[in-house]
């Protein structure tokens, strides 16, 4: 019945793609293609390859604006319901090719205007090479050509919408892929040198850094076809995996499990001791994300302050193990040490928990920010100095041993470390799946009514603080036996911020999410040093991304991807099922 | 003897005088409406009764016991359980995982039986989903089968007021506080919980005090009505007496509270 009526309706005009909504992004593509300039982004990018020798990554970036622009402006905006589809067709091209050129312009404006008039006593990055590479090093006449690129870039950008949806993603991603290849040559080199397969190296990358063409030509087809190959076929695997039932399920389970500590176990042996040491460090990250997504995630409790559970567990670890510690050192070994570590997190949690627990929000994040520098300026300050040793920090904190193995190298620590992940992404699966993660997720709905139904909110909130602390300052001591010495400057309040904005980007309460986060936010800075100074940028323009486009995080929490994915499936079979047994409809 | 026996019940906030020594009382088995003006102070009542407001002073005996400085988690776990009159449910949860939070005070597993997954744990677990399953099937087909995954923001409002009655019956109650169980209801469905009203007394032995605004819903199911005005009682008795009673009609300016009976 339903179906015919909506055919026989009348559907309204499509709603097309708005010409000045074109313009609008082109000017928003402009001062981005102007800010790139100004902030010296372009002078750093373009001292790294990606393709060598045509394309450098300033370039890339560079062009990377008119091409987003030109893409926001050829999508159609959304079809809402009793409105026909909008077609496809040369319209797209034309708003992407009208947003390009008007970045383009806008830019080949703002470069003209730098090389008249000169205002490096302000802008200081806006230097004589930064102006060399706005012009390609050929006056007016390169600036002409960079802003015709911007237009066909931006027109390119309104194209990809003609593309079906199966060859624009594989398309995108090949792009990306080859991009982040051309950046990522670190990973592929090291591999090799540790490997001794540098042919593969040399076929790729030549001697340089930067893609060699053919290199990037290889990683491009390859992406390009893996993208086209697995379109919906990743989704239905998944769709099946998660359909197994008892038995299957449990088997299923066991052998992915399987297969991940295996390949966690040749992890560090294959990557070589650069690529663990960054992998180590993203690891600890994790640990404390992990932490974290317990206190925010599941219970809802925003927690400004943690690094002081990592400052605790780095400092407990410290004065028991080091045979240095200024007032009293038992020379314990790490695992000796692991009770008095969690028994110290716990009362930390506690000690921090209690006297927040009518606080609710805003009010609760500003004194946790509060506590969290209270801990660090307490471990740097001179009146606990002989317990702490005040700014000097402490030293020779010993390696870990395990059985007749020493954990002292970045490829040993790796061990460790995920051991530590593993265990704790159980903990936080098996206590999301309880009594106790329903009366957490109930509390962060709505305290007040979960507590009319029966949470008792004040040990709900102690027991998330104090596993999060627990967490944290196992990371701490990890952090801590990994460097050999404990600083207070290691527990900034940016790394409170860092641990949050990676649950934040990866998808909170979620613990796949939390591991892409810390890998992509804390491995891939560590990759790429040598743009250090633009880290924060990059964090910045990346959560604000988030929040428009993607609020719940890269990896949603598994209750929401149910929700999302598997809801229409479900009720049709429900439906279906109930149709035969009774055939008047529930409702 | 009385359930719940409340004499000399006041709250003020600021100048403003929601319950002025208000005494009464509901016995066992009971359905008692409470009507009144708006702000006759009848969602303050029961916000003070279920401890989420401390009452500047009077006594609350529930069952035998006094409430006074018990948390709203330690009374329902005495058996008073409520509804919300603008429906608040946990809008991300499951249906099926509502009802299990409505069980927290029924169930004791920990932070340990969860990580170790102990038999016990396991046990009560699975009792807790069947308990829940149960409950919800108190609605007939409304809230059972697929709707059991679905979050509670997927349901109609009419489905989200009763997964709030089956969310607090699922705490094993003796009273069942109900706030405007009927608010925002077309007439079929009030109906259908005025019935409902009726069979959660009969076949579930609970006690029941329902705020109501619906005259019909009040009359179809009363033993006893309280009418408030100002914080204070100002009539009690059958429904047809409470009707007839001249200060009644006058607190309700004139708008004749037979009318639409």
């Amino acid at each position: 019945m339903s179906l015919t009526a909506a055919e026989t309706t009348e559907l309204l005009p499509a709603r097309e793609v708005q010409l000045d909504r074109a313009v609008r992004v082109g000017l928003i593509g402009g001062l981005t293609a102007m800010f790139i300039v100004t902030s010296g982004m372009l002078e750093t990018f373009d001292l790294r390859m990606i393709v060598d020798p045509i394309l450098s990554l300033g370039y890339v970036t560079l062009m990377a604006a008119p091409f987003a622009v030109g893409y926001v402006a050829g999508k159609a905006p959304p079809v809402l319901e009793g409105y026909a589809a909008p077609s496809v067709g040369a319209r797209n091209v034309q708003a992407g090719a009208i947003a390009g050129a008007l970045t383009g312009a806008i830019y080949a404006l703002y470069a003209l205007i730098i090389h008249v008039l000169d205002f490096s006593s302000v802008f200081i990055k806006l230097t004589e090479q930064t102006k060399k590479i706005v012009t390609l090093d050929m006056g007016a006449g390169g600036v002409l050509i960079l802003a015709l690129v911007m237009a066909v870039s931006g027109a390119v950008g309104g194209a990809v919408h003609l593309l079906e949806r199966r060859w624009k993603r594989a398309v995108l991603y090949s792009a990306f892929w080859v991009v982040m290849f051309g950046l990522l040559e670190v990973l592929v080199s090291q591999i090799a040198f540790v490997r001794r397969i540098s042919a593969v190296k040399e076929l790729l990358y030549g001697t340089d850094a930067g893609l060699t063409l053919i290199g990037a030509v290889i990683i491009g087809g390859l992406v390009f076809a893996a993208y086209y190959y697995l379109d919906g076929r990743v989704r239905a695997a998944t769709r099946r995996a998660m359909a197994l039932e008892g038995q299957q399920r449990r088997r299923f389970i066991l052998i992915s499990l399987g297969v991940a500590i295996v390949f966690l176990a040749v992890l560090p042996q294959i990557l070589g001791p650069f690529l663990s040491e960054v992998l180590d460090l993203a690891g600890v990250f994790l640990l404390m994300a992990l932490g974290l997504n317990i206190v925010v995630g599941f219970a809802g409790l925003l927690d400004l302050g943690y690094v002081a559970f990592f400052a605790v567990g780095a400092y407990t670890t410290a004065i028991l193990t080091s045979p240095v510690s200024p007032k009293w050192s038992p020379e314990l070994s790490f695992w000796t040490a692991i009770p008095f570590i969690i028994l110290a997190a716990a009362a930390a949690g506690v000690m921090v928990g209690t006297p927040v627990l009518r606080l609710r929000g805003d009010y609760l994040a500003i004194v946790t920010l509060g506590f969290g520098e209270i801990a660090r300026i307490l471990f740097l300050s001179d009146a606990l100095k002989p317990y702490f040793g005040g700014a000097q920090g402490m030293l020779l904190i010993p390696d870990i041993d395990i059985g007749p193995f020493t954990i002292d190298d970045s490829i040993s620590f790796f061990y460790p470390i995920y051991a530590f992940v593993i265990l704790f992404a159980y903990l936080s699966y098996a206590l999301q799946d309880s009594r106790v993660g329903r009366a957490w997720m109930a509390m962060r709905e709505d305290e007040s009514v979960a507590e009319a139904m029966g949470v008792n909110i004040v040990a709900a909130k102690l027991w998330a603080f104090v596993i999060g602390a627990i967490f944290a300052a196992i990371g701490g001591a990890l952090f801590a036996h990994k460097i050999g010495s404990v600083f207070p400057e290691s527990f900034a309040i940016l790394v409170s911020i860092t641990v949050l904005v990676l649950i934040i980007v990866g998808g909170m309460g979620s613990v796949p999410g939390v591991t892409v986060g810390a890998l992509a936010l804390v491995a891939l800075p560590e990759l790429l040093r040598e743009f250090a100074e633009f880290k924060f940028l990059f964090y910045g323009t990346l959560l604000i991304f988030m929040m428009l486009n993607r609020p719940e995080g890269f990896i949603p929490s598994r209750r929401r991807a149910r929700e999302l994915h598997l809801d229409e499936v479900e009720q049709d079979a429900w439906l279906a099922q109930a149709a035969e047994q009774d055939p008047a409809p529930a409702e | 003897m009385a359930l719940l026996e409340i004499s000399s019940l006041s709250k003020a906030f600021g100048g403003l005088h929601a319950i002025d020594k208000l005494d009464l009382h509901v016995d066992r088995g009971e359905i008692v409406s409470v009507i009144g003006p708006n702000g006759a102070g009848k969602t303050t009542f029961f916000n003070v009764i279920t401890g989420m407001i401390t009452p500047d002073e009077g006594e609350i005996i529930f069952d035998g016991a006094d409430l006074a400085g018990l948390r709203p988690n330690q009374i329902l776990a005495l058996g008073m359980a409520r509804t919300f009159q603008n429906v608040r449910l946990f809008p991300n949860m499951t249906v099926r995982e509502n009802v299990m939070v409505g069980r927290h005070t029924r169930t004791k597993a920990g932070v340990f039986g969860a990580i170790l997954r102990t038999p016990a744990f396991r046990a009560e677990e699975e009792e807790t989903k069947r308990k829940a399953e149960e409950t919800l099937s108190f609605f007939g087909t409304r809230l059972v089968g697929y709707r059991f995954d679905q979050p509670a923001l997927n349901l109609s409002y009419a489905n989200r007021r009763r997964l709030e009655i089956a969310r607090a019956m699922g705490s094993d109650p003796q009273l069942l506080l109900l706030d405007e169980p009927t608010a925002g209801m077309n007439p079929r469905e009030t109906l259908e919980i005025t019935g409902l009203i009726g069979k959660l007394r009969d076949e579930k032995g609970f006690t029941v005090v329902l705020i109501e605004h619906d005259m019909r819903v009040v009359k179809g199911v009363s033993d006893r009505v309280i009418v408030l005005d100002h914080g204070s009682k100002i009539a009690e008795g059958p429904y047809d007496e409470v009707a007839q009673n001249p200060d009644v009609i006058e607190a309700y300016l004139g708008r004749p509270a037979t009318g639409t009976a």
